[in-house]
């Protein structure tokens, strides 16, 4: 009895919770392409690439002409990352609003 | 309240395969709605698991032997610390602390990633679902700790002598929640696969997690160790014992994962290595949880015999067989974004770490599984034993401690002979004066892989110290801010780099533990009669006097007896007092006689330690109880039918016979050098984890919108 009053009570708050959000039609939302996560994702990795190449480079890891270089090369890619963010979020280069 | 325990599993079943199932529509489909309701089903799960779990702890609180569980695992004279614990100390309750466990890292990370990695994530819900959904398979089906008795019995068996120890207490919530914190990346690795987004993204949500099941999961293994040496009373803290092992291998391939998820962050490379590396950590996390309730390996660890190993191999099974066809699947894109630019990288020598770590894990798990692999082809169980786990993985450990220090120095991408060779000379100078001493003022030239290993802790340490100072040094020229100021923002600012460096400190000290105290151990194992001295290296041991106490033990664990010496220990002018003892704990064996029952049940030593940071002095007592069994067995006869306070009064003089007349006892005395660098450094490679697992200011920075190469500019210099 115990137990079946329970599993009564426990599986209707259950059933609140969860289909709560099956009831707000309204609110529906279609899932968003995880390519703007992932750029995120790559220009944070980017950045700190960039940041830990410089402190190598302080810390004497890195020669100057070294660090120069693979300077030069992370922030070419993370410049392509940031144009790529920009076209999807629709935006210009110089954090205008693009058109819809 | 046994039924709505039960009630909450039951429920906690059904709303994991509604999470299951509900997420999956909603990524097939795209309808939001679906996704969040199978995220808040995962919620519901947590809730109930959490409420299952107060329920059978509040039962062992108050001692309700109407639980089959409770009756077997605990009784009303098991201290109130110990019966929490004892939740965990049974099969079914074990399982449960899983489940729970896993909703609430679930939960956790679901909560987290809520409005982001919108394709990933309930593909990872599906999966964790099903994981969950299989233990409570699990507790429903075999093993269901809300199982009752039709009568309930006056008193319980009692825990476990040997689990009444605080390591014990958290030992396995840690080993646990190392196992499930695994589950999480896996999770989002195989979402990752299935939905083709094999960037860094996953990595990114979910590295935290795999840092704190490491650290978890590395804390776990210590306190098992610290338990071991302290109670077990063979002096040792590892015995290559199957279930140490099980614990060891996922923990290694985890090591493994954690250094080159960077390499897939910073180069886009190794995506095949680290799905394969998670989904084999999962596994062997699975493994663990398998060997200690499978019983098919002879463990002290082991719940023994059970009923649900076969379940457990299937699902491990699957879930191999699954991962490994997903990720073959998904080999186009799982294609490297760069390659490697040189040798002399830190990704270069991240991948070697790896390959010495897989190796590792691959001869443990050779040698733990020999006598069933033995078994198999020869019909005959063998088994390996410690010396063979030493010779193999010595020289191992050896090159991995010289790649810990390596490692750090190098930079991404490459670095030049010169460069490299500009940077190590500081540590490899230091390494060669810290030979020399080693040499001329200690006995390690006597084990070439303990100079070995001695060294390059030498040369790891110097490495880090190096890294800090030189990082120090170059904000102080970027800031001019004074040297601890600069100390703490450049931590601070870079954790998980100078977390990570703290960590490999950390191992390295616990290195220097091992080795120490493993080839110099000095140990002896003799009888003494009361007054009798006996030498252990420079120690001169003297037993004064047996003890002998009823009830309070001095480790609080209720053991009813305890009979236990008072040892002198003298070295150089140094003299302090020993107080080993031996614990025993009544039986419930009806074939035992009303005295011999308290003992004849389980014994347990209470080792004592002199703890020391150069050498530990260790000591175990085995009183001999030859001379007590006639007047244990004239006492059962003539005292069976009388009350409990008479039988007190005679166990209580057959003690005091053993205080004042014992006969000889074995004891077993060790000197351990450097043993406590064991716990320290643990102690400092999970503060370091720690360190590197908060959260850092970088994450935390606003967006800024403006030319490329500005903003790039702009942004950068924020760090």
């Amino acid at each position: 009895m115990e137990y079946a009053l329970a599993l009564l009570v426990l599986a209707a708050l259950v059933a609140v919770v969860v289909a709560r959000p099956l009831m707000r039609r309204g609110d529906e939302e279609r899932l968003e392409s995880g390519r703007i996560q992932e750029l995120s994702a790559a220009k944070e990795a980017k950045y700190r690439e960039i940041r830990d190449a410089e402190l190598d480079h302080q810390m004497g890891k890195l020669s100057r002409e070294d660090w120069r270089s693979v300077d030069r090369d992370l922030r070419g890619e993370a410049i392509v990352i940031l144009r790529e963010l920009d076209r999807l979020e629709g935006r210009q280069p110089d954090g205008v609003e693009g058109p819809a | 309240m046994a039924g709505v325990g039960s009630a909450c599993l039951a429920i906690a079943l059904l709303t994991a395969l509604y999470a299951v199932a509900a997420s999956i529509r909603g990524a097939r489909t795209g309808r939001r709605e679906w996704v969040t309701s199978g995220r808040r089903a995962m919620y519901c799960m947590a809730g109930l698991c959490v409420g299952a779990f107060v329920i059978l702890e509040a039962a062992f609180l108050r001692s309700d032997f109407s639980y089959r569980l409770v009756a077997e695992g605990s009784s009303t004279d098991t201290p109130t610390f110990y019966k929490v614990t004892a939740v965990w100390a049974t099969q079914d309750g074990s399982l449960l602390l899983w489940a729970t466990l896993l909703s609430l890292f679930a939960t956790a990370v679901l909560f987290l990633t809520r409005r982001s990695l919108r394709d990933i994530a309930p593909w990872a819900t599906a999966v964790l679902g099903v994981v969950a959904a299989f233990f409570l398979c699990l507790m429903l089906g075999w093993e269901n700790p809300f199982d009752t008795l039709a009568v309930a019995p006056q008193e319980g068996a009692g825990l476990n002598p040997l689990l009444r120890h605080p390591a014990m207490m958290i030992h396995p919530p840690m080993l646990y929640t190392g196992y499930v914190g695994f589950s999480i990346p896996f999770a989002f690795a195989i979402g990752a696969l299935i939905t083709r987004h094999t960037g860094a993204d996953w990595i990114r949500a979910t590295r935290r997690f795999a840092l704190i099941a490491w650290t978890f999961l590395g804390a776990g293994i210590m306190l098992g160790a610290l338990w071991s040496y302290t109670e077990l009373g063979w002096g040792g803290y590892w015995a290559w014992d199957p279930v140490e092992n099980a614990s060891l291998m996922p923990w290694l391939v985890g090591t493994a994962f954690l250094h080159s998820i960077m390499v897939q962050e910073k180069r886009g490379m190794l995506k095949v290595w680290n799905a394969s590396l998670i989904c084999a950590t999962f596994v062997l996390a699975l493994l663990g949880t398998f060997l200690v309730r499978s019983g098919i390996l002879d463990s002290i660890h082991a719940f023994g015999a059970s009923t649900i190993g076969v379940q457990m191999l299937v699902f491990i099974a699957c879930v191999i067989a699954l991962s490994a066809g997903l990720i073959v699947a998904r080999l186009p894109d799982l294609r490297s974004e760069a390659k490697l630019d040189s040798l002399l990288s830190r990704e270069a020598f991240f991948l070697l770490n790896n390959l010495v770590l897989v190796g590792l894990c691959l001869v443990i798990m050779w040698g733990t599984f020999f006598p069933l692999i033995s078994e198999a082809l020869t019909g005959t169980e063998a088994s390996v034993g410690p010396p063979w786990f030493d010779r193999l993985t010595t020289p191992l450990a050896i090159v991995l401690v010289l790649l810990t220090g390596i490692g750090p120095v190098l930079a991404w991408r490459r670095v030049t002979p010169r460069s490299m060779l500009r940077i190590l000379r500081a540590p490899v100078t230091a390494t060669g004066f810290a030979v020399v001493a080693l040499l001329a003022f200690t006995d390690a030239a006597k084990s070439l892989p303990s100079l070995l290993m001695f060294s390059f802790v030498a040369f790891v340490l110097v490495v880090v110290a190096q890294e800090f100072w030189r990082g120090t040094r170059a904000r102080r020229v970027m800031t001019g801010e004074s040297w601890p100021r600069a100390l703490a923002r450049l931590t601070g600012r870079n954790r998980r780099r100078y977390g990570g460096f703290l960590a490999h400190a950390g191992i390295a000290v616990l290195f220097l533990g091992v080795a120490a105290s493993s080839a110099f151990i000095q140990q002896r194992d003799v009888r003494l009669s009361p007054g009798d001295t006996v030498k252990v290296g420079d120690y001169k041991v003297t037993y004064e006097r047996a003890t002998a106490k009823l009830g309070g033990d001095s480790g609080g664990t209720g053991a009813p007896i305890s009979l236990g010496a008072v040892m002198r220990v003298q070295r150089g002018g140094e003299s302090y007092i020993l107080r080993p003892s031996r614990n025993y704990y009544s039986t419930t064996d009806p074939s035992k006689g009303v005295i011999s029952r308290f003992f004849d049940g389980e014994a347990t030593s209470e080792v004592d330690v002199r703890w020391g940071l150069r050498r530990d002095f260790w000591l175990a007592v085995r009183p001999d109880l030859v001379s007590l069994e006639k007047p244990i067995a004239r006492a059962d006869r003539r005292f069976a039918d009388s009350p409990g306070q008479v039988q007190a009064v005679v166990i209580q003089a057959l003690t005091e016979l053993y205080r004042q007349d014992p006969p000889p006892a074995a004891f077993r005395a060790i000197v351990s050098p450097l043993v406590t660098w064991i716990w320290i450094g643990g102690a400092i490679a999970v503060l370091g984890a720690l360190v590197a697992a908060w959260p850092s200011p970088e994450a935390r920075l606003r967006r800024v919108r403006s030319l490329y190469a500005a903003r790039l500019g702009r942004e950068l210099s924020r760090a």
